[in-house]
């Protein structure tokens, strides 16, 4: 879509644009550049002396078992956050989508945790689970579950998935509902007319109709899993015990800012692009779908 | 309602209402912990869950500093708020702005390289700030942006998702509005601050509380931008509260928690209707 009628002027849209230019120029692709550049150079931790190594960063970090371990600890949080994440807010909203009286109530009280920083969320669910005084901690240790989520990788990979769900349920059930009321209530209603049952329905006309949303949410909350919650794991779990919860954001900022190994943070910020990449084009594909639907 | 059916009404109730309490409950536990003393919190297994009587102690320790139970120092909550607020201001008027500017250029103007420059904003969609940490790190340094309020938000305004929501807006209005403009004299500038502005307004209030809460929340890039505690932002205050060795002031941290997250979620419920509209939008 074009305006017919426009403004003419040789100087002035550049200077409106030229901001907006100059901050993505200077802080989108100059890093973005310089994080291809020194991906493929080995440096010294001073920074002294600099070689060029081609392609041997990416092969440090594909023989590295932590790496893979990273990977594999990253995967899983990601499909645990998203799975528990979208049944707990689909189950939500559709109670709220038909509950009639009272919706309004449950939808402000159950959106305000987006306002919440993940590092809070993290500290939150920390003062749960801390030994001794933690209340949800005490109370698995009465039933007999010994909580330790500083020894037991389990029960600190659990400690994160909560905190990480508990600040997506709101964006979640929102989005849920805006799908739900989209649906035409003819087609329940004919249904119900036919006969089914409000748990057929759900299954035979809801949950189908409402896929595009649930694939957009799928999609935002694997985003959030690898890159927002890095403040969570950072505040609770320090990606401990040992490395077990150590997502790859945190292991970006660990290897570059901790153990100062800027080539190996380098080439990792370079493959976490390509998975940032991959992930905003299959949305835009399922938007232009969507489109046409 | 199709059909009437009260057990299902009352099960819908129930659900609803355990949601409730599971996104309610660690707040109500952060707030019982901010009315305890530390040692009180430290020394019961587990702790009371009824609120203690040292609310106002522990929010004045909190919001303006002094030594803990433990006689070593704590630092104040309070010009770390401002900070946070400063910074949240910053990036959400920032974005705002510099995105308005450029939809509008890209919209109303014809110039050369106009897709290019358009695409350049777009891929930025791609490139967010946890992927480029160290090299965007370098650049601020190099610049000397390090420990200020240009490092803390130049870096993360710009932004793709709003000059995006501004072009697609903007597409909408008649032309007949710009076609009048002219014929009453009317420059681009002028055009821009009397007619587009304004009806923009709804669309700046939305874009508005998504981008003070993402201001607000931010943690990793003033963690990395930030090595002087003057001007740490209240989230990582927190942080510093709970990284001591030994001991730990859980009630400092938690009223600390509680001060962090009350400006956003105010923001959230009192303007809830441009919330809904701003996080909808912004994710098309």
């Amino acid at each position: 879509m074009e305006k017919r009628v426009r403004f003419k002027s040789r100087w002035l849209p550049w200077l409106l644009i030229a901001p907006q230019l100059v901050v993505v120029l200077v802080f989108f692709f100059w890093p973005a550049g310089q994080a291809l550049y020194q991906s493929v150079l080995q440096e010294d931790a001073f920074g002294a002396s600099r070689e060029f190594v081609g392609m041997e960063n990416f092969a440090r970090l594909w023989n590295d078992s932590g790496y893979i371990d990273s990977f594999v600890t990253t995967g899983v949080f990601s499909i645990l956050v998203a799975t528990i994440g979208l049944s707990v807010s689909l189950l939500l909203a559709v109670m709220a989508d038909r509950v009639g009286r009272g919706a309004g109530i449950y939808k402000t009280l159950l959106i305000w945790p987006y306002a919440v920083a993940p590092v809070v969320a993290g500290v939150l669910w920390l003062f749960m689970f801390a030994s001794p005084m933690g209340v949800v901690g005490y109370t698995l240790r009465a039933m007999g579950i010994e909580w330790n989520h500083l020894l037991n990788p389990n029960h600190a990979m659990a400690l994160i998935v909560m905190a990480a769900v508990w600040k997506q349920i709101s964006y979640n059930f929102l989005f849920f509902l805006a799908g739900l009321h989209s649906i035409p209530k003819s087609l329940i209603e004919a249904a119900a007319i036919d006969g089914a049952s409000p748990w057929r329905r759900f299954w035979t006309i809801v949950f189908p109709l409402l896929s595009p949303t649930t694939f957009f949410l799928l999609v935002i909350n694997i985003v959030y899993a690898f890159f927002d919650t890095f403040a969570i794991v950072d505040a609770t779990t320090h990606g401990g015990p040992g490395k077990d919860t150590a997502i790859l954001v945190y292991k970006v900022y660990y290897d570059g800012f901790k153990a100062l190994d800027m080539g190996s943070s380098a080439a990792q910020s370079v493959v976490l692009m390509v998975i940032v990449i991959s992930l905003t084009v299959l949305q835009f594909k399922f938007v232009e779908k969507k489109v046409q639907y | 309602m199709i059909e009437r059916r009260p057990g299902l009404q009352i099960l819908r109730h129930l659900i609803l209402l355990m949601g409730v309490f599971i996104v309610a409950f660690p707040l109500y536990l952060t707030f019982v912990g901010s009315t305890q003393t530390a040692q009180q919190i430290n020394q019961s297994v587990p702790m009371s869950m009824m609120p203690g009587g040292h609310f106002w102690e522990t929010y004045q320790l909190t919001l303006f500093g002094g030594p803990n139970s433990q006689g070593s120092p704590l630092p104040a909550m309070w010009p770390m708020m401002k900070i946070s607020l400063i910074t949240a201001l910053g990036i959400a008027i920032g974005k705002i702005a510099i995105s308005l500017l450029s939809a509008f250029a890209i919209v109303y103007f014809r110039f050369p390289l106009r897709n290019m420059v358009f695409w350049m904003i777009f891929v930025t969609l791609m490139l967010p700030v946890e992927v480029r940490i160290s090299p965007t790190y370098q650049v601020v340094a190099g610049l000397g942006m390090l420990n200020s309020f240009a490092g803390l938000t130049v870096p993360l305004i710009a932004s793709a998702t709003a000059t995006f929501l501004f072009r697609q807006f903007f597409l909408t209005i008649p032309d007949e509005l710009i076609e009048a403009a002219r014929m009453d004299g009317a420059g681009p500038m002028r055009f821009f601050k009397d007619v587009l502005l304004p009806l923009s307004a709804t669309n700046i209030a939305a874009l508005f509380v998504i981008q003070f809460i993402y201001g607000w929340n931010q943690y990793l890039w003033p963690l990395l931008v930030t090595t002087n505690e003057d001007m740490y932002p209240v989230v990582l205050g927190i942080k510093r509260l709970i990284s001591g060795e030994s001991w730990t002031e859980w009630n400092v941290v938690m009223a600390a928690a509680l001060l962090a997250m009350l400006p956003p979620a105010m923001v959230v419920i009192l303007m809830q209707k441009w919330f809904v509209k701003g996080l909808v939008d912004t994710e098309k």
